[in-house]
C-alpha cells in the first residue's frame, strides 16, 4: 500500500469509531465503547506507522504525496480536491497524534468508567482525533479550515462535557468563541490566498508564492498575520489565551489530549506547514517569535502562583507553546516540532499523574491541601517527577535537548534574535520552579489526610461538589461519576502512564547534538526548499546551550527544594511581603479584566444603545406611529356606520339619484 | 302606445318601492318593496326592448327575475332566522354593526 492510502486509513478509523460508539451506546456493555475508542485509534496509529515506513521507502527528495478522493467543490477557477498531503511534516504530527491519543485512550476507559455518558465522551474524543487528523493531513486550506472548525467543535463539546457543571459550560462558550475568532482569521487568510494565488492547494501555493510576492511585501505579510491569528486562537497564544485555563473544567483525560498534547499545538504546526509564506514575510515571523516569547513568559510566572493543579500546568502548556511557536517562527522547525512532541509526552504524562491524584483527592484540585502522597501513589509520584523532571529540562530528559535546541537556534541567528534565547531561559528557570513546585508539594512533605487514608487502602470519597465553586453536585449524568480511579488501582492507566513516562525520558535520543539528527534527517523532506532548515547551530554552542539550560534547570529544582521542602513557610512570607506582585500573578496579569474592559463591555454598551435607541425609538416609533395613525383615521371615519339599515339604503338611494341628475345635467 | 307611458309607471313603482324601503321598518315589507324596485326596473327593460324591436331587454329582465328569486331564498332566509332567535323584527333595533 503506498503511504496515501495509509492516509486516507488513519483518518478513516476514529471517524469509523466515534460514528460506531454514537450509534451503539444503548446496546454496548460495561466499558466496550472505551475499548472500541481506544482500538480505533490504536489502529490510526498502526497505518500511521506504516504510512512512516511507506514515506522512508521513498527517496529524499520526492516524499510529499497527493491523494485525492473526489473533487471537494469545483466552479470556474476554483477547484478543490478532498485531497491529502502526506509528508514527513504531516506523518510525524500523525504519529504523536495517534500515538498520544491511544494511551490517553487508554487512560480513559478506566479513569472515566463510573462516568454516566461514558460513551458519549469516547465518542466525542474519537470524533476529535478524526478532527485533528484531518486538520494535519489536508492538503489545501480548505480541508484545513474544515478540519480546524472540527477540532474546534469537538474540543467545545468536551470542555462542556459535565454539561450540568455551569462552571464548565460557560468555559466550553468561552473557548468556543475564541477560536471561532482564529477560524475567520484562517478564513480571511485563505481567500486573500486565493485572490493573489488562484488556488487552495498547498503545494501549489507555495511553489507560487516566491514568484508572485516580494518579501515583506504587504499581501504576504497579510496573509500571515491573518493565518497567526488562526494560529493564536487555536495554541492559546496572547492575546487569545484566556480560553485555556478555563478549559481546565473538561476531564482530565481531555485536558491531556486537547489541551496539553495535541489541539494546541495546532497553531505551531499551522506556521510549520506554511513556512514558505512566513519565509517570504520575515516581519509575520517576528512578530509571531515575539508573541511566543511574550506568552511563553508570562504563562511561566503565572503558573508560579495559581493554587490549582491543572491550572498550573494548563499555563505551564502555554508557556511550552511559546516555546514551539518562536522556534517555527524564527526557523528553528526541526526544534519546534520536537518540542512539540516531547512536550505532547511529557505534559500528557503530567496531566495523568495530575488526574490520579485528583482523583485520590475525590476531585479537589487545590494544592494546597495536597502533601505527601509519596507513600501512597507511588507509582504516581515516580511519574509525576519524572514529567516534572522533563518538562524542567534536566539533563537527560526529551525535554532538556527539545527545548535547548530551539534556544540555541536563536542565539545562534544572532541580533534581535538573542532576546529570544535570554527570556527562553529565564522562562526555563521559571519552568523547573514551578513544575517542582507541584513535584515537591504533593510528592514530598508530611502525608495528608486524604494520603494517609490511602495507606490504610481507603480512596477518599468526599460529597460530590464543583470544585471551582464548592456548589453540590449529584452524580446522575451530566457531573462527574461517583467513583474516583487511581493508577495505583486500574491497570489501563499504569500502562497508558508508564509509556508515556519511558518515552518522556528516552524521546531526547532522537535529537543529540553531534549524536543523532534523525528528527532532522526526516523532517528535510517538507523543509528543504528552507534556507533557515539548513542552518543548524554549531556543535560547540549546542553543547554549550545545554549546559546553560542544565543549570538553569538545576537553579529551579533547587530553588523550589529550598522553598518547599527545606524550609518551607518562605513562600507565605514572601507572598506576604510583595502582595501587590502576587496578586498581580494571581489575577493572570488582567488579561481578563482587560479583555472585558476594551471588548466585552463595549460591545454589550453598544448592544444596549442599540436595544434602547435603535429598538426602542427609532424602530418601535415607527412601528407604533403608522398603528396610531391607522387607529386615528379610524375613529374619524366609523362614525359613518350607524347599523341603520335604512340610513345605508338612504345613502345607495340618494347616491343613485345625485347620480343620475349629474349625468342628466351633463348631457343636456 | 308611446314607450313614455311605460317609463312613467315604471318610475313610480320604483320610487315606491324605495320609499318602502326607506320609510318601513319591517324586514319583511322592505324586501317586498325591494322585489317591487327589481319589478320596476324590469318593466321599464321590457318597454325598451318593445320599442326598440331588440329581444335584449327580454332576456336581461329573466336574468334580473332569478336574480330577484335568489335574493328572497337569502332575505326570507334571513328573517327566519331573526324569528327564531327571538330577535326584534325592526331593522332599526337591530344595529350590531355600528362602527
Amino acid at each position: 500500500m503506498s503511504a496515501t492510502t495509509y492516509g486516507w486509513l488513519i483518518l478513516l478509523c476514529p471517524l469509523a469509531g466515534s460514528i460506531l460508539i454514537a450509534l451503539s451506546w444503548r446496546i454496548l456493555p460495561g466499558r466496550a465503547a472505551g475499548w472500541i475508542g481506544t482500538a480505533a485509534i490504536g489502529l490510526s496509529f498502526v497505518n500511521a506507522i506504516g504510512a512512516f515506513v511507506m514515506l522512508l521507502g521513498e527517496p529524499e527528495d520526492a516524499r510529499r504525496l497527493t491523494s485525492a478522493l473526489y473533487d471537494y467543490a469545483t466552479a470556474v477557477g476554483l477547484d478543490i480536491d478532498l485531497g491529502i498531503l502526506v509528508d514527513p511534516l504531516a506523518v510525524v504530527m500523525c504519529l504523536v497524534v495517534t500515538g498520544v491519543s491511544t494511551l490517553i485512550h487508554l487512560y480513559s476507559v478506566a479513569y472515566m468508567s463510573s462516568d454516566e455518558g461514558y460513551a458519549r465522551f469516547f465518542s466525542y474524543m474519537n470524533f476529535f482525533v478524526f478532527s485533528m487528523l484531518l486538520l494535519i493531513l489536508a492538503g489545501n486550506f480548505v480541508l484545513l479550515i474544515v478540519g480546524w472548525a472540527f477540532v474546534g467543535f469537538a474540543s467545545y463539546a468536551l470542555i462542556s462535557y459535565w454539561y450540568r457543571r455551569s462552571t464548565a459550560t460557560a468555559a466550553g462558550m468561552k473557548a468556543f468563541v475564541i477560536n471561532v475568532i482564529g477560524d475567520i482569521g484562517l478564513v480571511l487568510a485563505a481567500f486573500l490566498i486565493f485572490r493573489e494565488l488562484g488556488t487552495f492547494d498547498y503545494l501549489e501555493v507555495f511553489e507560487a508564492s516566491p514568484e508572485r510576492f516580494q518579501t515583506n511585501e504587504g499581501t504576504i505579510v497579510a496573509i500571515c498575520l491573518l493565518l497567526l491569528v488562526g494560529a493564536f486562537a487555536k495554541s492559546a497564544q496572547i492575546p487569545f489565551h484566556t480560553w485555556l485555563p478555563d478549559a481546565m473544567e473538561g476531564p482530565t483525560p481531555v485536558s491531556a489530549l486537547i489541551h496539553a498534547a495535541t489541539m494546541v499545538t495546532a497553531g505551531v504546526y499551522l506556521i510549520a506547514r506554511a513556512h514558505p509564506l512566513f519565509e517570504l514575510a520575515p516581519t509575520a515571523a517576528d512578530i509571531a517569535a515575539f508573541a511566543g516569547l511574550a506568552t511563553l513568559l508570562v504563562a511561566a510566572t503565572i503558573a508560579l502562583v495559581v493554587t490549582d493543579l491543572k491550572r498550573i500546568i494548563a499555563y505551564s502548556t502555554m508557556s511550552q507553546i511559546g516555546y514551539m511557536v518562536v522556534g517555527v517562527s524564527i526557523g528553528a522547525y526541526t526544534a519546534g516540532i520536537f518540542h512539540l512532541m516531547t512536550h505532547a509526552f511529557f505534559k500528557a504524562l503530567l496531566f495523568m499523574a495530575a488526574g490520579s491524584i485528583i482523583a485520590a483527592m475525590a476531585s479537589r484540585q487545590n494544592i494546597d491541601g495536597m502533601s505527601g502522597f509519596k507513600k501512597a501513589m507511588p507509582f504516581t509520584s515516580l511519574l509525576l517527577i519524572i514529567g516534572a523532571l522533563a518538562l524542567a529540562g534536566f539533563p537527560g530528559m526529551s525535554g532538556f535537548f527539545s527545548k535547548d535546541e530551539i534556544l540555541v537556534f536563536a542565539a545562534e541567528r544572532g541580533g534581535m534574535y538573542w532576546i529570544f534565547a535570554i527570556g527562553g531561559y529565564v522562562a526555563a528557570f521559571l519552568t523547573a520552579f514551578y513544575s517542582f513546585r507541584i513535584g515537591f508539594r504533593v510528592v514530598l512533605g508530611e502525608p495528608c489526610e486524604e494520603a494517609r487514608e490511602l495507606e490504610r487502602g481507603h480512596l477518599a470519597h468526599g460529597e460530590p461538589e464543583n470544585p471551582a465553586t464548592g456548589e453540590k453536585e449529584d452524580t446522575e449524568i451530566g457531573f462527574p461519576g461517583p467513583e474516583h480511579h487511581i493508577a495505583e488501582h486500574a491497570a489501563p492507566m499504569r500502562i497508558a502512564m508508564g509509556v508515556l513516562g519511558f518515552l518522556a525520558v528516552v524521546a531526547g535520543v532522537l535529537q543529540i547534538p553531534g549524536v543523532t539528527a534523525a528528527m532532522e534527517h526526516f523532517l528535510a523532506g517538507t523543509f528543504e526548499e528552507s534556507e533557515l532548515f539548513h542552518s543548524v547551530p554549531s556543535e560547540g554552542s549546542a553543547y554549550l546551550g545545554l549546559l546553560v539550560g542544565a543549570i538553569v534547570a538545576f537553579a529551579g529544582i533547587g530553588l523550589a527544594w529550598l522553598l518547599y521542602v527545606r524550609s518551607p513557610g518562605v513562600t507565605l512570607r514572601l507572598r506576604d511581603r510583595l502582595t501587590p506582585i502576587h496578586n498581580f500573578l494571581e489575577r493572570k496579569w488582567y488579561f481578563d479584566e482587560l479583555i472585558d474592559a476594551l471588548i466585552y463591555r463595549p460591545v454589550i454598551r453598544a448592544g444596549r444603545f442599540a436595544h434602547e435607541v435603535v429598538e426602542r425609538v427609532v424602530v418601535q416609533g415607527l412601528v407604533t406611529g403608522a398603528v396610531g395613525a391607522v387607529r386615528e383615521a379610524g375613529v374619524l371615519v366609523r362614525g359613518a356606520q350607524s347599523g341603520f339599515v335604512r340610513a345605508y339604503a338612504l345613502l345607495v338611494v340618494g347616491g343613485f339619484a345625485a347620480l343620475a341628475l349629474y349625468f342628466l345635467v351633463v348631457s343636456s | 302606445m308611446a314607450v313614455e307611458w311605460y317609463l312613467v309607471l315604471s318610475a313610480l313603482l320604483f320610487a315606491v318601492g324605495a320609499s318602502g324601503v326607506l320609510l318601513r321598518r319591517s324586514p319583511l315589507v322592505i324586501l317586498l318593496c325591494l322585489e317591487l324596485m327589481l319589478n320596476a326596473g324590469n318593466l321599464a327593460l321590457v318597454a325598451f326592448s318593445r320599442s326598440l324591436a331588440n329581444q335584449d331587454g327580454q332576456i336581461f329582465a329573466l336574468v334580473v327575475m332569478v336574480v330577484a328569486a335568489c335574493e328572497v331564498v337569502v332575505g326570507l332566509g334571513l328573517i327566519v332566522a331573526m324569528f327564531r332567535r327571538r330577535l326584534p323584527l325592526n331593522v332599526d333595533e337591530i344595529r350590531s354593526l355600528r362602527g
